[in-house]
Formats: structure tokens, C-alpha cells, sequence
């Protein structure tokens, strides 16, 4: 059936494109014409394959030759001797930086060791709504290997030996808050799922539950018999209709099987678990707010302590533990803490999935190690800033997180590294700025966010971050002082230390994050009155070049303020004061006689 | 349904389901079937893969093509989706992105009859626990 014999395939990602990938791929299309190998060998052009570094990419399939760095006047030579006779361009190959050999066979690649799928493992390789396959790819032999050793703590050893921390976003160890909770007493203790991601940006829990399902409930059981609970609860957010089918197909399948259910696997250990439904409010992702919420009460939090694993939901010993955590859990079981405990950095074990968004050429979910640098994960798998454009800064963590710039473009990202330069790992959104965005803005676009979201229990989150937001509001209108700045610090640093709950704490960590990181825009902001990103509306100008403009009058014709004035074939004036800023004008101009300034 | 009574009985399963998997990925009569993955989560679905599942299996059959259409998650390549899986015969899978139904007729005629490749392959850039 298979008529062609080899493909050539050529990167038109943006990268490659810009050093003339499209020239490579009609030399490539001509010369394999020319020898009349055009019914056996295509040319095509694919995606990005995200190593812009070392661009324009060419692949020969099906013997996996990566050549990198190729020139338009390489394709002869690549035709010639690799597709004709056989040899490999050794000078294209792609050299190990490490051991500076060329390697020939991309799967051997550091490029392609760059992401790791252990909590993604099944995403997008399984069908989700068949337990069979699920079983197939080793499932539910993790829990098998649990039951059958018959001994918790030795469970709980191998979850706190594999160093795996929360990957909800604070980055307490699993291990030791499972033995926590194994040690207090109770009649009845819960295993709880939080499946309430609420950060901007961020969808990795959801891709796991609806990708992949029975690894979180497998590792749900799990968690019962090592801490002694019977009932699990996945708290999910009703926004996810498909999660949650989903979900319910997958617990059905597992009750079925007798995977859930009494006497699982003939062990005598009962588990079943149980779907409670959010209501989409942020600080339910916080656990005794979630708590709380699944008890039919406010969704507020508590002071801690208690802890949830002395005193959780109603009262009882409760685990809490987060989607992409749960779903780490089955692997690190069958292949060993050792195994996963050699994977990332000192402190950080395993990989994390990130929600790569913003102004990055290949959007989408990357699951890397611990320890990989901003500059691998921006340049080397996102395929670098949109059209071109000069990076400026990543914010990591959600509205409790802040920004890193280019000075952190080489810092390995771990927990205490974020935390370090002012951020945090949060449950994994990552949303790349280019120069076109305003860093007083994207503050106040978070604060907003958190103003919305304080549940307004405790009064430096409630009335705290509004006036944060109203400060950040008038810098952004071109009426802020430098006394304001201060304001913004002192204000931050109170609601920091005064809040009850996380969201409050960490609330104030876009402002002192950008403040931190682009202080002279803030100064720019309040003393200049410009903003450098022409983003805040009210600090800019459009003015018209009378050397440029010729009279054509059409800006002063659509403009819907009648802003514009001047004589036919006569250089025009805006009037700054009923300006609205809209740009109609510019868009019409044909002269390119309209600038913001 | 039978259900799980051991350790032992899960391993005897999984290596029942291995083989029935790996007859829809690896394919005994190798000659014929193709394998076909559609990534189903709500981004996927949101931009038109249910669709685009339909139009697979019908037109599959329809042009006599033997052919396994399943469903699975989101490939992490949402900037490119509907994505969808296609592995031939003997061969290593190939992902393609920005899938709506001409692309998908495209793919049939164009890749799965000839092997010849149509825009918008995505390449795999990353590891997974077995390699590893």
C-alpha cells in the first residue's frame, strides 16, 4: 500500500522560517525532482519542533537522521548522499553537547529528553473512557503490589524516599503529610482529590482527569490503605463537564472490575470514592476552604491548625492532595522512590506539567523535569516569542505567583528557586510577556483577579488587595506619585503578613514582584507619564507628523470624537484633551503620517 | 464482569489487554490496519475533534479502509488543535494538528492510501517512562 519511501521533513516553525526553511524545502522539492525520485521521496513541511536553537531542522524519516543548522545550498548534498547513496551528512548532525559526538538517530537526542512524561504518561496515548487500556499500561498494579505487601508504612517509606512534593503549588511532601495523617486516630479518615484548579492559564488537572482518570483514582486507593481511610472525594470544579464524566465512567469501570468497592482485590481493604462539585470559587483550591465547601458550608478558610490530617472534613483526619500529585503516585510505586528520586533537582523531585500560554509560538502542556532552566523551556520546546518579539518576562504561580525576567532565564526551576526569586511553582500556569506588555497592567489584571476571589473574611484581603488595586489603577491613568510606590510596598508587605489564608498571603506577590523586576517602569509610569509598552491608554498620545500628513482629512473623518482639525491639504492636529485614544485614526491614515507617542 | 480478585489476576488481565492493545497498535494482519487516535479533551473537542472523529470512522469504512478509531486525551499541543495519532502498519506514529474534516479526508487519501505526508505534522519532542 506504502508508495512513498522516504520523507523529507522540513521545520516551518517561525524560527526556521526566518533563516529560509522555505528555500531549504524548494531546493529539497527541485533536486529530488531533478532525479527523479519524486514518486518515492517527499518533501514536506511540518511544525515547529521547538529546538529553534539549532534551526532550520531537517528530518529523514524513516531511519530518524536529524540535521540541524542547514543552509538552502546543503540540499543538494543531503539528496545526493544521503537519500541516493545512503550516507549520512555527518557535518549537519546534530553534535552532543556534552560528549561532542554527532548523533544520528534523533530518539537518542538530549533534545528529546528535555521533556519527561510520568504524570502526562497516558494523556493522549490511552482511551480514557476504557479501563482495559488503562490496565494494559501497567494499571492498577501499583495498588496490587500496595495490597499484596500488606504493610502501610512501607508504602508511605516509599512516597517520602521518592522526595515528591505537592504539586498543587506549595510543595509540602506527599510522604510526610500521608504519615501525618496515618498517625492520627479516627473511626473514619478521608482521602481527599483537589481537583479545583483555578489559576489563570492553567489546565493540567483537568487534562489529566479527562486524559487520563483511572491513574488519580488507582492512586486514591492507594493513599486509603497507607493512611487507613475507606472514602475518597475528588473535589472538581463544575466547569469541567467532561472531567467529570469522565471521572464517573472511570469510577464505574473500577467498581466493576472490583478495583473500588469492598474487599479490593482480595485483600480485605475497602475503598470507594465519591464526586463532590465546586462552584468555581479560587480560594476553594485552598484545602480547608475546600474543606469547608464540601461540608455544604461558606467556602471560607480556617486558621491552621489544626491541619486537615488531625481534623478535616467533618472533623475527621483528611488527606488532601492535588490531581497531578495523585497521578505521580502509581508510577513511583511500580518503578521504584529510587527511580523517581534521580529524576529533577536536589530538592525538587519528578517533573512538572506546565501550562505553557501567552506570547509563546507553541502554546500547549510540557511535562519537564525539576531543574530544567526558563531559557530550555522558552527556547527549546515552546519555539521561542511570538513573531520575533523580544522576551520579557514569565509569570509563574497564578495571582499568588510573580514574574521572572531574563535574569532568571538560566536559573534551574525548582520549589525554592521560584520561591527565591519571588515567585512560586503554583499548580503550574506559565504565561510568557514580550515586550509589548505593560508590567503595571499585568499587576493590576492579577489583583483584580484576587479582589474578585477574596472570600472577605479576613480584612487585609478584603479591603487590602482593593486598595492595592485602585493605587495600581491610578499609575495605570497617568495620575500616580512616587509616594504611591511606597504605598504599593508598605500595603503589599502588611496584607503578606496579616492574612489568614494563602490567597491573601500571597496575594500581594505580582505587585512586589514587578516592582521588583521593573521598577523603572513603575518610575516611568508615575513620573514621565509614559508607558513604554503603549498599553495604558490614558499615557499615550497619538500625534500627527505635519511633515507626513498631506490633508487627505481622513482622520479627522472618522474620528468619532471630532478630535482631529485642520484645512484640506493641510498637516493636521489632534486635540489631546478629547482624544479617547481609540486609533481610528492611525488605522486610516494611509500615509503613515499617525504615531502613539 | 469478572472481577479482580488478586494481584496475580490483574497481571493475567494486563497481559491479556497488552495483547489487544498492542493487536491496535503493533497489528497482527499488519497489512491492513491503520491506527487512529483522536485527542478528545475539551480543547480538543472545543475545536471540532468530535467532528472530526465522526468523519473518520464513517469515511474509514465507508472507502474500505480497516481502521481503529479511538479516543484519548489532550497531546499537549493545543496550538495546533484538533491533533490527531495516525500510525500505519510497521511504521512509528505520526501526529497531525489542525485537523478539520478536509485535512482529515486529506489525511486518508494522501497518507493512509499513499504514505505521502500532508502539512501540519507535528513532531514528538518528548520522553516517556519506558524509555526512561
Amino acid at each position: 500500500m506504502a508508495k512513498m519511501k522516504m520523507h523529507l521533513l522540513v521545520c516551518g516553525g517561525t524560527g526556521c522560517h526566518a533563516s529560509q526553511s522555505e528555500v531549504i524545502l524548494s531546493n529539497l522539492k527541485e533536486i529530488v525532482r531533478e532525479k527523479g525520485l519524486d514518486n518515492e521521496v517527499q518533501v514536506i513541511m511540518t511544525g515547529c519542533f521547538g529546538f529553534c536553537e539549532k534551526g532550520p531542522i531537517v528530518k529523514v524519516m524513516p531511519d530518524n537522521t536529524f540535521y540541524t543548522e542547514v543552509k538552502p545550498g546543503d540540499a543538494r548534498e543531503i539528496v545526493e548522499e544521503h537519500v541516493i547513496k545512503g550516507r549520512k551528512v555527518t557535518r549537519l548532525l546534530y553534535t552532543d553537547p556534552e560528549n561532542k559526538k554527532h548523533v544520528s538517530d534523533s530518539k537518542h537526542m538530549g533534545f528529546y529528553k528535555k521533556q519527561l512524561r510520568i504524570a502526562l504518561r497516558n494523556c493522549g496515548f490511552i482511551d480514557p473512557e476504557n479501563i482495559d487500556e488503562y490496565i494494559a499500561r501497567d494499571g492498577y498494579e501499583a495498588l496490587g503490589k500496595v495490597l499484596e505487601a500488606k504493610d502501610p508504612q512501607q508504602t508511605i517509606d516509599i512516597i517520602k524516599k521518592s522526595g515528591l512534593r505537592g504539586r498543587g503549588g506549595g510543595g509540602f511532601p506527599t510522604g510526610l503529610k500521608w504519615e501525618i495523617t496515618s498517625k492520627s486516630q479516627a473511626d473514619q479518615k478521608y482521602v481527599v482529590c483537589n481537583a479545583d484548579e483555578g489559576d489563570p492559564g492553567a489546565f493540567m488537572d483537568r487534562s489529566i482527569l479527562e486524559g487520563d482518570p483511572h491513574s488519580v483514582i488507582e492512586a486514591m486507593a492507594i493513599a486509603g490503605y497507607a493512611i487507613g481511610a475507606t472514602k475518597g472525594l475528588v473535589y472538581i470544579r463544575a466547569e469541567y463537564p467532561l472531567a467529570i464524566e469522565r471521572l464517573k465512567i472511570a469510577i464505574n469501570q473500577s467498581r466493576e472490575y472490583g478495583l473500588l468497592g469492598t474487599d479490593i482485590m482480595g485483600s480485605g481493604f475497602d475503598f470507594d470514592i465519591e464526586l463532590r462539585y465546586g462552584a468555581g470559587a479560587f480560594v476553594c483550591g485552598e484545602e480547608t476552604a475546600l474543606i469547608h465547601s464540601m461540608e455544604g458550608n461558606r467556602g471560607e478558610p480556617t486558621f491552621k491548625p489544626p491541619f486537615p490530617s488531625v481534623s478535616g472534613y467533618l472533623g475527621k483526619p483528611t488527606n488532601v492532595n492535588n490531581v497531578e500529585t495523585f497521578a505521580n503516585i502509581p508510577v513511583i510505586i511500580n518503578k521504584g522512590a529510587e527511580w523517581f528520586a534521580a529524576i529533577g533537582s536536589e530538592k525538587s523531585k519528578g517533573t512538572k506539567v506546565f501550562a505553557l500560554a501567552g506570547k509563546i509560538n507553541n502554546v500547549g502542556l510540557i511535562e519537564v523535569p525539576m531543574g530544567i532552566t526558563l531559557r530550555e523551556i522558552i527556547y527549546e520546546i515552546g519555539g521561542g516569542i511570538k513573531d520575533g518579539k523580544k522576551f520579557k518576562a514569565v509569570q509563574t504561580g497564578g495571582p499568588s505567583g510573580g514574574c521572572l525576567t531574563d535574569r532568571h532565564l538560566d536559573t534551574p526551576i525548582d520549589y525554592d528557586n521560584l520561591i527565591a526569586a519571588g515567585s512560586m511553582m503554583g499548580s503550574g500556569g506559565m504565561i510568557v510577556m514580550d515586550e509589548d506588555d505593560c508590567m503595571v497592567s499585568i499587576a493590576k489584571y492579577y489583583l483584580d483577579f484576587t479582589v474578585e476571589e477574596s472570600c472577605g473574611k479576613c480584612t487585609p484581603c478584603r479591603i487590602g488587595n482593593k486598595r492595592l488595586y485602585e493605587i495600581l489603577e491610578k499609575i495605570t491613568q497617568g495620575k500616580g506619585t512616587l509616594e504611591d510606590l511606597d504605598k504599593l510596598k508598605n500595603l503589599s508587605n502588611v496584607i503578606k503578613d496579616a492574612s489568614l489564608c494563602g490567597l491573601g498571603q500571597t496575594s500581594p506577590n505580582p505587585v512586589l514582584s514587578t516592582l521588583d523586576n521593573f521598577w523603572d517602569e513603575y518610575i516611568e509610569h508615575v513620573t514621565v507619564k509614559k508607558c513604554r509598552s503603549n498599553q495604558c491608554k490614558a499615557l499615550m498620545q497619538y500625534i500627527i507628523d505635519a511633515e507626513q500628513c498631506v490633508g487627505c482629512t481622513a482622520c479627522a473623518r472618522n474620528c468619532p470624537v471630532n478630535a482631529i482639525t485642520g484645512e484640506r491639504k493641510l498637516a493636521h492636529l489632534i486635540n489631546q484633551d478629547i482624544c479617547i485614544k481609540c486609533g481610528a485614526c492611525m488605522e486610516k491614515c494611509k500615509f503613515n503620517a499617525i504615531s502613539i507617542k | 464482569m469478572t472481577k479482580v480478585k488478586s494481584l496475580a489476576d490483574l497481571k493475567l488481565m494486563r497481559a491479556e489487554m497488552e495483547a489487544k492493545l498492542s493487536l491496535r497498535e503493533k497489528s497482527n494482519n499488519s497489512e491492513k490496519m491503520v491506527q487512529i487516535k483522536v485527542a478528545m479533551a475539551t480543547c480538543g473537542i472545543a475545536s471540532g475533534a468530535k467532528d472530526v472523529m465522526d468523519f473518520l470512522i464513517d469515511e474509514l469504512d465507508k472507502r474500505n479502509i480497516e481502521a481503529v478509531v479511538s479516543q484519548t486525551g489532550c497531546m499537549g499541543y493545543c496550538y495546533a488543535e484538533p491533533t490527531i495519532e495516525v500510525t500505519l502498519p510497521n511504521q512509528d506514529p505520526v501526529v497531525f494538528g489542525y485537523v478539520n474534516l478536509k485535512k482529515a479526508d486529506e489525511i486518508i487519501e494522501k497518507y493512509i492510501k499513499n504514505n505521502e505526508l500532508v502539512d501540519g505534522v507535528i513532531p514528538m519532542n518528548y520522553e516517556t517512562i519506558e524509555k526512561k
